[in-house]
């Protein structure tokens, strides 16, 4: 039975991969842990479940990880996808800092994998998990457990009670029933806003309806909200996330990562105006696979359509739901439920400015586009092999960018610019210090793993103090 | 066109999701095969059902896993699928009936053939023979009869394998590819006795499989080993028994540190380890990933096998006793039983395993 009335050394709030590194770092220390994760055991541990890898810098090639990666280029990376709304200090820190984390999850059990198939060309950069986040997560709960961590699941911290900077307690369900725990220090990790849909309404209006969530149905903000309301600063673009190009048929919760579509780059994608509004071979879909969600939710109705024939369905990974197929252009679009006439249209001009060249489904290669306004800049091939095929596309939100602010330290900022004295987050939560905008693959258990390891540190370094 | 199983079309749903989702290629040979294939004919469900060799992992690593919607159980879905084809594919076909209720088919057999042993034996013998000591140069067989005993065992466990290959040819036949029969081969081959030999697929990519919880051991491995050698050794210890008796002319029984009983009792210590720890192990796993309806025809093949090394080390014990003539009865009364059931029983996975990994060492040199 847990015991409410004590005092514990660490609060944990979250269940995934940011709040366990930073329970197994603090009880590691010498501190009593307690972890408050608001899903039930069996869909414990947050988005972390639904991943796959993370970003590691590495100098030289390891058991999972190719050739090498430095800081340098992993910078230039991120500079990139984030078009320079980063924190240089906290994000150089936090690529040198990943070359330790596949280390450090290796000795909580986490098991790597040499990358095989269908994993988006990633193995130079990043570490794969065996199986996956939920066996990342099954690992890290196990070494939690072997360290003494009290782990409640079915627990939802609602309320963390902040006096000058201070955390003494946090209010919270405990399976339905009102309880307190009280706490030297509190570790923030819970997460993102994303499954919130009232609140993403605050800035999508009516285009939240339509956004999947890809990941875990508690990442409600609650705490978030919470900390934002009681001093906490701010940090990021509230209408800013992750999001992919997902099937339009998926479940608006939860379907994670097999619902993603990997056809873009293979196809020509027109919204419900049955108009092209992006350019579908900008450069390999690893790099382009974040923006795609995106761009989505900015059409008529968050919908899309990817609109390829069987030339092409090879050159990417199944779908769960299969394709619409009909023999010509105009019956396809009746399926999709498009203007026939505009879509043979649109497929008519596009198949007259393909220019002639090889074709490479893993590089960037010369088969472009010559005279649209929007361009297809490589894998443009004529769509004219029957049959033919349409995708529907929605937005896929992965996770939402604002958060709470902290330094180096993993300390959460207050309001009037000093450091709180003992509360900490890591993880998505605090996400948006680093990623102002867009996406790297693998970086957000990157963080997740470097800030969940210092926010441990920290908080049982108060404890011990 | 036959009407396909709930478990078949469940199965399709689940690979059309495994397919585009991948996370668990790394743990064994169904992952790598599945990506081989867009679609999912009846045969290659069979084919990969066959394949899986109930490790586990992908169940406790997966984010579909129930309670999600999606509901994904590749190991159960499979272990289905895999009772349906024992049955499917049995010889004679109106047999394959046997697999419906097979941990009381198993049972009563193994009832039926100690009783029936027992009873010749005292209709055949002079019942006093059952509880006399016996010594000497053919002590057993004057329990029960030379002929009667080499007759009875060539006779079930000849029919044993035959029924077995034909159920083997009638699979083959019923998983082929789209693409047609390909040659059989010396490096398939040698790969998948490689496989068969080391349960490489149950090492779940080095580590091992989940065989209690969503914690790694080779624990399973090690026991089927036991048990697989230790029932080889049993094999080697009659064989070369038989090859004493007509060879050799060397009659049993055979002194404790010869040969054939070394053989004999060193697998049936590996015998009673491997069954009674895979027991241990179905008694104690996660019931999450289990296809709890076969569970009945799964233990009592283990328990059947466990009596009878039990039986065979007791015999040795006790051979210079009175009580010789009854265990040797028991005894030879379960092996009769498990010849019988042998090709309608757990003990088919052994064939259709071997042929699915030989499939898939061809279908990776496509």
């Amino acid at each position: 039975m847990v015991d409410f009335t004590r005092l514990w050394d660490v609060l944990v709030v979250g269940g995934g991969n940011a709040a366990l590194c930073a329970a197994i770092t603090a009880a590691q220390a010498g501190a009593q842990v307690i972890v408050a994760e608001h899903a039930p055991k069996p869909m414990r541990g947050g988005n972390s479940r639904h991943t796959r890898n993370l970003r590691a810098l590495h100098g030289a090639p390891t058991e999972v990880l190719t050739e090498s990666y430095l800081e340098e280029e992993y910078w230039d990376d991120l500079l990139r996808v984030t078009g320079g709304r980063t924190d240089e200090g906290l994000a150089r820190m936090c690529i040198r800092a990943s070359e330790h984390a596949p280390g450090f999850l290796r000795d909580c059990g986490v098991v790597f994998q040499p990358s095989l198939s269908g994993t988006l060309s990633l193995s130079r950069t990043n570490a794969f998990f065996l199986g996956g986040g939920k066996a990342l997560v099954n690992a890290l709960y196990r070494t939690a457990e072997k360290l003494g961590i009290t782990i409640l699941y079915d627990t939802e911290v609602q309320h963390i009670a902040i006096e000058e900077g201070f955390a003494r307690e946090a209010v919270l369900s405990w399976r339905g029933f009102p309880q307190r725990i009280r706490c030297k220090s509190i570790i923030a990790s819970a997460g993102g806003f994303q499954a919130n849909r009232e609140w993403l309404r605050e800035y999508w209006g009516d285009a939240a309806d339509n956004f999947q969530i890809r990941g875990t149905p508690y990442a409600q903000g609650r705490v978030l909200k919470d900390m934002l309301a009681n001093g906490v600063q701010e940090v990021g673009d509230p209408t800013q996330f992750h999001a992919v190009a997902n099937d339009a048929r998926a479940p608006m919760e939860d379907g994670g990562l097999a619902m993603r579509l990997d056809c873009v780059p293979f196809s020509i994608v027109v919204n419900k105006d049955v108009e092209r509004f992006y350019d579908e071979g900008e450069d390999v879909w690893p790099k382009r696979y974040a923006i795609w969600g995106r761009l989505i939710a900015q059409q008529r109705d968050q919908r899309a359509f990817a609109i390829t024939d069987s030339q092409a369905l090879h050159n990417y990974l199944p779908s769960v739901f299969p394709p619409m197929r009909a023999e010509s252009i105009g019956e396809l679009a009746v399926l999709l439920g498009l203007d026939a006439a505009k879509l043979e249209r649109v497929v008519a001009e596009y198949n007259a400015t393909v220019q002639p060249g090889t074709f490479h489904g893993n590089k960037l290669d010369d088969c472009r586009t010559e005279g649209l306004a929007i361009p297809k800049s490589h894998w443009a091939r004529r769509i004219d092999t029957p049959p033919f095929y349409g995708h529907p596309l929605a937005p896929g939100i992965t996770f939402t960018f604002l958060g709470v602010k902290v330094n180096e330290r993993a300390r959460v900022m207050m309001a009037d610019g000093k450091p709180s004295g003992n509360i900490f987050a890591s993880g998505e939560i605090m996400a948006g210090n680093i990623l102002g905008q867009g996406y790297l693959a693998g970086f957000g258990m990157t963080i997740g793993t470097v800030f969940g390891r210092i926010a441990g540190e920290e908080a049982a370094k108060i404890v011990r103090n | 066109m036959t009407i396909e199983s709930d478990a078949t079309i469940e199965a399709r749903r689940q690979m059309e999701i495994c397919n585009a989702c991948r996370y668990c290629e790394g743990y064994c040979a169904v992952f790598p095969a599945m990506t081989l294939r867009r679609e999912f004919t009846s045969g290659d469900l069979t084919h990969l059902a066959n394949l899986c060799h109930s490790c586990k992992g992908c169940y406790h690593a997966c984010q579909y896993a129930p309670p999600h919607p999606f509901g994904i159980n590749v190991p159960q879905t499979f272990a289905t699928i895999r009772a349906e084809s024992y049955a499917e594919y049995a010889w004679p076909p109106a047999m394959g009936r046997l697999f419906e209720r097979n941990g009381t088919l198993v049972t009563l057999a193994a009832f039926l053939g100690v009783t029936l042993v027992l009873l010749l034996t005292m209709a055949l013998q002079d019942p006093a023979i059952l509880y006399t000591a016996q010594t000497g140069t053919g002590a057993f067989f004057r329990v029960i009869p030379y002929g009667l005993m080499v007759g009875m065992a060539s006779l079930s466990f000849g029919f044993g394998l035959v029924a077995m290959a034909m159920g083997g040819l009638r699979f083959w036949r019923g998983t082929a590819p789209g693409a047609g029969q390909k040659p059989i081969t010396v490096a398939p081959v040698a790969e998948a006795a490689i496989d068969i030999l080391t349960l490489r697929n149950l090492g779940g990519g080095g580590h091992g499989c989940n065989d209690l919880d969503d914690s790694f051991a080779q624990t399973r491995r090690w026991f089927h080993h036991a048990m697989f050698y230790g029932f080889m050794l049993c094999f080697a210890a009659t064989t070369t028994g038989a090859f004493y008796h007509h060879v050799m002319g060397w009659k049993s029984p055979h002194a404790f540190l010869s040969l054939p009983v070394q053989l004999g009792s060193w697998g049936g210590v590996l015998l009673c380890i491997g069954t009674a720890g895979l027991l241990w192990v179905k008694s104690v796993t996660d019931p999450g990933p289990v296809a709890k309806r076969l569970l009945g025809g799964e233990v009592a093949m283990l328990a059947l096998l466990f009596l009878i090394g039990s039986t065979g080390l007791l015999l040795l014990g006790i051979r210079h006793t009175g009580a010789m003539g009854v265990m040797l009865a028991i005894h030879l009364g379960l092996v009769l039983a498990f010849f019988l059931v042998m090709p309608y029983s757990k003990m088919v996975h052994g064939v259709y395993r071997g042929l699915a990994l030989l499939r898939n060492a061809q279908e990776k040199r496509r």
